[in-house]
């Protein structure tokens, strides 16, 4: 049902070859970008992506909670990810696929590792009453490369959320209410990007069709060349050669995404 | 750089001692069991067999598929029994790992079931797995084109080191630690790699040849206790 066609497929490998692709990209270039923020008024901060047709909308919430164990004076980070049934035919009701998981695990990993968010400025009282940041992505419409515009989303939503107010007296947020606080962030931003490999080309920001016959990923978040998660997920082999050249196009390619995510957010 | 001390006084490119046994659970098809130190992983076989329910065979090409578990136990605050998000995780991560190299088309319609348990934790559970379930593989006889052999390179601050204990994923000092989960194939290709923490892309560049050299030791592990197992019989 509606998956790419083997023809298809094969098509889009030729072209590929040559350096070409159906839409008219070249292999390193992205969609257009368009990034809205402030897409909920009730949300702590919030952003819409749009690569080409693919939507990804990403909110983030804040609630008080008691700190985990091992992080007595920190606040904690919490990541989920809903593909939407509305954003794709191929999506029925019931369990979420394990794209959705990944996802929410991948972008979690990125924004957890290279501190973008100073968690420990999100405690209230050591080992009693913490900040909980509760990142939600959901697919609003899937063309592709769910993945980059979930990142590129979390990274506005963070930007632009302010804290709520806080009750001392009951201890809880008064939710709807906001102080003009934002969330401490790194002076770093870390972007994760997907490099997809398809025959012998190395390829960003897939459509579905190129999705489909995606042999293998690498996920990378990184900033300045410094890489603080990745994942290669499916399951073709790679030369270390082909890694190598994978982090050449990241490192070339985050740069751009950071400047568009930064001329975008008032 | 000589004198970066471990908390365990390995050398910097030194393993911890393999354990590697086949046959460990005598119903599956195929089974092993792989221990860097004190993580134990045990893995079992069970397949080709016919995939059910009908409509998930694959008429063109068999079906592998993994299932990583923690035991409650295995760690020293107990886990919930259970799949959880990390272990669904890494599960998939297991089978893009081992897919490459395991001659799945050879079974349309079928489907091998590689069943992976963590009996003892003191970190890279996910590597010892992978390991346990390369050599169950080859212990079922499933046709491969390769082992897998799987390590974890560590950053700690600034010092690349081969196979992280639980002490060192924790560590304090300087740049902090840096854990990148590595599976090669004989011929140095990667079928997995993770990484949590940070490293400059050049540093990353260089945990290859760490992960290259430990497999050759954790290869000859495996292939010895396969053959073991036949000279058994």
């Amino acid at each position: 049902m509606i998956e790419t066609p083997k023809m298809t497929g094969e098509r889009i490998k030729e072209y590929l070859q040559e350096g070409k692709r159906f839409d008219g990209r070249k292999l390193d270039e992205f969609r257009k970008i368009t990034i809205e923020t402030g897409v909920s008024k009730n949300a702590e901060g919030s952003a819409r992506v749009n690569l080409g047709k693919t939507e990804v909308l990403v909110g983030v919430k804040l609630d008080v909670a008691e700190p985990y164990s091992d992080s007595q004076e920190e606040g904690n980070l919490m990541v989920t990810a809903e593909f939407l049934t509305m954003s794709s035919p191929r999506l029925d009701l019931g369990p979420q696929p394990f794209g959705s998981l990944e996802l929410a695990r991948v972008i979690d990993r990125g924004i957890r590792e290279s501190h973008f968010i100073d968690l420990k400025k999100l405690c209230i009282k050591k080992g009693e009453k913490v900040w909980n940041v509760m990142i939600d992505i959901y697919s609003i419409n899937d063309d592709g490369n769910l993945l980059d515009a979930a990142g590129i989303g979390a990274i506005a939503a963070l930007k632009t959320a302010r804290i709520p107010r806080y009750n001392e007296e009951t201890g809880k947020p008064i939710f709807g209410e906001w102080t003009d606080e934002k969330i401490p962030l790194s002076k770093e931003t870390p972007i994760s990007l997907t490099v997809h490999k398809i025959g012998n080309s190395l390829i960003i920001d897939p459509t579905k069709e190129e999705e489909d016959i995606s042999e293998t990923r690498v996920t990378v978040c990184s900033s300045n060349g410094i890489v603080y998660s990745l994942q290669k997920g499916e399951s073709k082999e790679l030369s270390v050669e082909e890694f190598q050249k994978i982090l050449d196009l990241v490192e070339k390619t985050e740069k751009k995404i950071y400047k568009e995510i930064e001329s975008n957010i008032k | 750089m000589t004198e970066f001390k471990r908390p365990d006084g390995r050398k910097i490119n030194e393993l911890r001692k393999i354990t590697a046994k086949v046959g460990v659970v005598p119903n599956a098809d195929g089974s092993a069991l792989f221990g860097f130190g004190d993580t134990i992983a045990i893995a079992a076989v069970y397949g080709p067999k016919k995939m059910h329910p009908q409509h998930s065979q694959n008429p063109e090409k068999g079906t592998l598929r993994c299932t990583y578990n923690m035991l409650s136990f295995s760690v020293t605050e107990r886990i919930r029994p259970g799949p959880s998000r990390r272990s669904q995780e890494i599960s998939k991560i297991t089978e893009w790992a081992l897919q490459p190299i395991v001659m799945i088309d050879d079974f349309p319609g079928n489907v091998v079931d590689v069943h992976i348990n963590v009996i003892q934790a003191n970190a890279s559970t996910r590597c010892a797995g992978i390991n346990a379930a390369a050599m169950a593989l080859a212990h079922a006889g499933i046709p491969m084109k390769s082992m897998v052999t799987s390590v974890s390179i560590g950053k700690l601050d600034k010092q690349l080191v081969t196979d992280l204990i639980k002490e060192e994923e924790d560590w304090e000092e300087g740049e902090g630690p840096t854990d990148i989960p590595i599976t090669l194939t004989d011929d140095g290709k990667i079928t997995h790699i993770q990484l949590d923490g940070n490293i400059p892309m050049k540093q990353l560049m260089e945990t290859f040849e760490l992960a290259k050299e430990a497999g050759k030791q954790i290869h000859e592990a495996q292939v010895k206790a396969l053959k073991e197992a036949i000279e058994k019989k």
